[in-house]
């Protein structure tokens, strides 16, 4: 909104500041002047504003000036509505309000003989510094008062009326042509101002072709009302109409200001000639009035305003002078009622204000919050943190630790995404107004998200890519949408950074597997699988390379899947490389305890390492063996784990060798060879139980 | 001295018997280096071990390597050629110095019973790059969000969060959003589908603000209160560089007896000094949130130039960073229902929020929100 400083201090004669102290006065005190721009000498400056959208009262001149005078604590000068005598009238206009509930006041007032021609002096001078068009007197009159104390005004070409005013609710399919050029259907919920015969006005967002003021009116009919914000504000959305007046009208327009608006353009229409016929017709609907101009006064109470707001620099509390200055300077009628309170009558323009903190804003308002002391409240209580931060935490740390940067992806994806990866059928949840199709839905899995980032780099030529996301899943539908937080890793290329030393190696399903490892080793589990299923059951998602991917368990629940990424979602993706990607229910694996760390004691007897080497079926998984050995239940055996694989490569045997190190250490004692050897023994056992052959017999360990 | 013209058996391919094999031969070698004296001597030896076609390694290479079962050839491999490199140190280094370009002045120099890997070790280039280990870095989001939750926590703050997916009740009714506010409107909230058929309080949407963990912890819990939310929220905005459907905030709430708005302009000057140094300070503005009364923006002295001036406050000095004010009694109102102690008469509160978004994209000079969502690693890795 532009504001003339010449304007505002045409209405403030005592006031001394200059343009942009003005505008940063104001700027601290709520009403943000945006930009200040010199207009040349003698012009002023005009004032580029954003005001709130509460008030409204401060959309224009006469209110912004309000607002200086309260600052500084000079007058402001009163508003000159007075008029010509009137013409009498053999009998006054006929005004009718049907909508009670949307129209509250309606003025009419009849302005005879006109004249209608290009306007003058105030107007033209300051349309001209607003680049605001000119239009004519009469036109540019209701313009220029919206402007000046922003209660918007109509006026009608009387000779295209038939009959009096009637103010009511349109008719259903009844059409109305605007001033915008356009022809509008109308609902029973739009306020028309009607004559006896036909529809002239959408009330409060704009006028109507057919009345209209043309060179060629004579006679004009001068409407200034109040109506109802929220039936403004419908009509408006409804019709996509946003005017200048519906804006006022809708945040909540002065009652009180409908004949003084009336009277100020009836003088700049009559400045080229014509005469008032009959006083001014105002018709007021005393319920509305109830709600707006006559709404009761409200208390306030000093030791509220302290309570609230606190001490000021000066280590006090706002004193009483200071809240009745500055109320009444804003129009709150400030009755002292009691030692320490006030009733405060609410001014007409400020429906913003209803309650008792209301004021207290006010005040603190004008006195400016930067003025106010910075204190910090006292403290007794304890600090909660959320149950699962040290668990965020440590998955976070565990991951960036391995080589995963954190990522944070789309919250949605499309209807075609969210079937192929929701975990449930029928349970993912569409939008009803998403930007775009391809984001119509949440994401019912962080996984097409990841996929899109991991694709976003490797169509950048970043090949190499560890990425994680931690978020919210949702699903359960439209009726109960269910949120849980899932956690993702994705990764392609190479395992190693590359380096001419160093021997290159692509990630794996391996390396993927290690790293869901490791984050549940943070926690406490009693037992831990992985196990996969073939795509046929329908038990791994379809996503997943079928040969490829795991389910890891822990303590019989379901933690996550994961692997390589199958081949039609690859494809469909345009991914050039291997991608590796798995989902991890974080809800599930945090109900389970961080483990906290305990030291066992360290033994002082040496440890024994033996390997064993073996030739196995293809048929036979690393599992097996390892539970085929842990049955043994050496205590002594400290480790034993894989540590090589061959495989022929020229030939498919179906067998595989096996070397497996197995280390043996007692807590109390050095080993002796005896219960080795007999360790050993039981190894073969159960590794010949199992099909596997000896590549070197038991004698030479 | 051991029996040096035996040549041990290989019952199997562990380290130790690898090892014990190998440091055979190894002292077998000393102890001919040992005996000579001659440079005949020396040519002798040489040929002795490194004849061509029967020399002690190329035997050693037929015994052992050649007859190793294919997954233990590596094992063995390494230790021949470790032991066939400190054959040739001793007795041909001309052989050494052709592979590596060493001079073999310099190998005779290291001398005689220096092992070879003194040899490698001496002659690296060390101005190859490091070999550097991947680690994952933390996203801008995220340590910015920690950062300003660190700040709060530090002040007494607990931390609170809440479901992304709010009812309109809580994330408009309960914060005194009149039900025609222009921030219901669908242009500005992403709602759920297929909720007319609901009371528009049950409807569903996107929480646009982490406000509503506010009315769900005053629900839970009577005062005093004090949580700071850190969450991710989201509006239809279409994407561009300032703008994103999706963004985080950090919002605060502090609710006791005797809280007043200069304790709010007091906790907020502190944590922004906390946050960007003990510089900085704060300018209140008046301003407009239906859940605060009085309700304001803050200003911070602009970080780069401290108020001189700069291309990045555009030429104010000043940057605008939160929202706040004082609780709106109306809020208390709301909240009653289920927790009695929030009477606006006996407590008071405030909150306050910021974007964490804006307040990344400051600090770290990030022109394009997009980025910030994008996973792309050439920006995620400036962060390490
Ligand atoms: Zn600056």
């Amino acid at each position: 909104m532009k504001i003339l400083s010449a304007w505002l201090r045409s209405y403030l004669p005592d006031i001394e500041i200059s343009d942009r102290q003005l505008a940063d006065d104001l700027t601290l005190r709520g009403i943000a002047v945006e930009g200040v721009f010199d207009l040349g000498p003698g012009n002023g400056s005009l004032f580029e504003m954003d005001i709130t959208t509460n008030r409204v009262d401060a959309m224009n001149h006469y209110g912004i000036a309000r607002e200086a005078a309260a600052i500084y604590d000079i007058p402001l000068a009163p508003l000159d509505a007075s008029l010509p005598a009137a013409k009498p009238a053999r009998q006054s206009f006929p005004v009718r309000i049907e909508a009670k509930d949307l129209c509250g006041r309606f003025t009419a007032r009849v302005l005879r003989n006109v004249n209608i021609a290009p306007s003058s002096g105030d107007v033209t001078q300051r349309f001209a510094l607003l680049e605001q068009k000119v239009i004519s007197n009469a036109v540019d009159a209701t313009n220029f008062v919206t402007m000046a104390i922003g209660h918007p005004t109509h006026a009608f070409d009387l000779d295209k009326l038939e009959g009096g005013i009637v103010v009511r609710r349109a008719r259903s399919g009844e059409r109305l042509k605007l001033l915008d050029g356009t022809e509008r259907t109308l609902t029973i919920e739009d306020l028309v101002v009607a004559d006896e015969k036909k529809a002239l006005a959408l009330a409060g967002v704009m006028g109507g072709w057919d009345t209209m003021i043309t060179p060629e009116t004579k006679n004009i009919l001068v409407e200034a009302a109040w109506f109802d914000p929220a039936a403004v504000r419908r009509s408006s959305r409804r019709h996509g109409l946003h005017t200048d007046a519906s804006h006022r009208f809708e945040r909540g327009a002065d009652f009180a200001a409908a004949p003084i608006a009336s009277a100020l353009v009836s003088r700049l229409i009559l400045a080229a000639g014509g005469e008032i016929e009959g006083e001014l017709i105002d018709v007021i609907v005393p319920e509305m009035a109830a709600r707006t101009i006559q709404r009761p006064a409200i208390s306030l109470h000093l030791r509220e305003v302290a309570r609230i707001l606190g001490k000021t620099a000066n280590g006090h509390a706002i004193d009483a002078p200071t809240v009745e200055r500055y109320l009444t300077a804003l129009g709150v009628g400030m009755q002292k009622a009691a030692a320490e309170m006030y009733v405060a009558a609410l001014p007409s323009w400020r429906l913003d204000l209803e309650h008792e903190i209301d004021l207290i804003e006010e005040i603190a308002r004008l006195h400016g919050y930067n003025r106010f002391a910075n204190t910090l409240p006292p403290f007794a209580g304890s600090v909660t943190e959320l149950p699962w931060a040290a668990k965020d935490t440590a998955l976070r740390r565990t991951l960036r630790a391995a080589g995963y940067t954190e990522a944070i992806g789309s919250t949605f994806c499309s209807a075609t995404e969210a079937v192929t990866f929701a975990q449930q059928p029928n349970s993912w949840v569409p939008l009803g107004n998403p930007l775009s199709e391809e984001v119509g839905c949440l994401r019912p899995s962080l996984v097409p998200g990841m996929l899109s980032m991991l694709a976003h780099n490797l169509n950048r030529e970043v090949d190499d890519l560890r990425l994680f996301e931690m978020g919210t899943i949702f699903s359960g539908g439209t009726e109960r949408v269910q949120e849980r937080p899932s956690l993702v890793v994705g990764a392609t290329g190479t395992a190693i950074a590359p380096h001419p030393l160093a021997t290159m190696r692509d990630y794996s399903f391996y390396d993927l597997k290690g790293i869901a490892e490791e984050l549940l080793a943070r926690f406490v589990t009693k037992s831990i699988y992985f196990d996969t299923f073939p795509a046929s059951t329908g038990l791994m998602p379809s996503w997943l390379h079928s040969g490829r991917a795991a389910r890891m368990v822990a303590d019989g629940e379901t933690i996550g899947f994961f692997g390589e990424l199958a081949a039609p979602e690859s494809q469909s993706r345009k991914l050039r490389q291997t991608v590796f990607v798995g989902e991890f229910d974080l809800e599930r694996l945090f109900r389970r305890s961080l483990r906290a760390p305990i030291v066992r004691e360290l033994s002082r007897f040496p440890a024994v390492v033996r390997d064993f080497s073996f030739t196995f079926s293809d048929a036979i998984r690393w599992q097996q063996i390892a539970d085929a050995l842990t049955l043994l239940a050496i205590p002594e055996m400290r480790s034993v784990e894989p540590r090589e694989i061959f495989r022929d490569k020229k030939e498919a045997s179906g067998q595989y060798a096996l070397l497996l190190r197995a280390v043996f250490q007692a807590q109390d004692r050095t080993l002796r060879l005896e219960e080795l050897h007999d360790w050993a023994r039981r190894i073969f056992a159960a590794l010949m139980e199992l099909g596997g052959q000896p590549r070197f017999p038991l004698e030479l360990l | 001295m051991t029996n040096q013209d035996t040549w041990p058996e290989l019952p199997g391919y562990t380290d130790d018997i690898l090892n014990k094999v190998f440091s055979h031969f190894q002292q077998w070698l000393n102890a001919d280096l040992e005996g000579v004296e001659t440079e005949d001597g020396r040519e002798h030896l040489r040929i002795k071990w490194l004849g061509r076609k029967s020399g002690l390694l190329k035997q050693i290479n037929d015994t052992y390597v050649q007859k190793t079962p294919p997954e233990f050839k590596k094992n063995v491999g390494h230790r021949f050629n470790a032991f066939r490199q400190s054959v040739e140190f001793e007795l041909d280094p001309k052989k050494i110095s052709k592979r590596t370009g060493i001079a073999v002045e310099t190998l005779e120099q290291l001398g005689g019973g220096q092992s070879k890997k003194v040899v490698e070790k001496s002659v690296i280039d060390i101005t190859l790059p490091g070999i550097r280990p991947a680690l994952g870095v933390e996203h801008p989001l995220i340590r910015t969000m920690q950062e300003i939750v660190r700040v709060f926590e530090h002040m007494g703050y607990s931390v609170g969060v809440g479901p992304e997916v709010e009812t309109d009740y809580y994330n408009f009714e309960a914060l005194n959003f009149p039900p025609d506010h222009p921030a219901r409107d669908t242009q500005d909230t992403l709602v759920v589908a297929h909720q007319e058929h609901k009371p528009l309080r049950d409807r569903l949407l996107l929480r646009t603000h982490t406000s509503p963990v506010q009315i769900r912890t005053m629900e839970r819990q009577p005062p005093p209160v004090r949580i700071v939310i850190p969450g991710k929220v989201h509006r239809n905005d279409a994407a561009d560089a300032t703008h994103s459907p999706i963004f985080h905030q950090v919002e605060g709430l502090c609710v006791d007896e005797n809280i007043t708005f200069s304790d709010l302009k007091g906790t907020l000057d502190h944590a922004m000094k906390e946050l960007f140094g003990s510089s900085v300070r704060t300018r209140f503005f008046p301003s407009f949130f239906p859940f605060t009364e009085p309700s304001a923006d803050v200003q911070i002295s602009c970080i780069f130039c401290g108020g001189k001036g700069c291309r990045k406050c555009k030429h104010s000095g000043w940057i605008e960073l939160l929202g706040c004010g004082m609780v709106n009694p109306a809020v208390f109102e709301f909240v009653r229902g289920k927790q009695p102690a929030y009477d606006p008469k006996k407590i008071s509160g405030f909150a306050f929020g910021m974007g964490v978004d804006r307040i990344a994209m400051m600090k770290y000079g990030i022109s394009d929100i997009g980025l910030l969502y994008s996973g792309d690693m050439r920006f995620l890795e400036q962060f390490a």
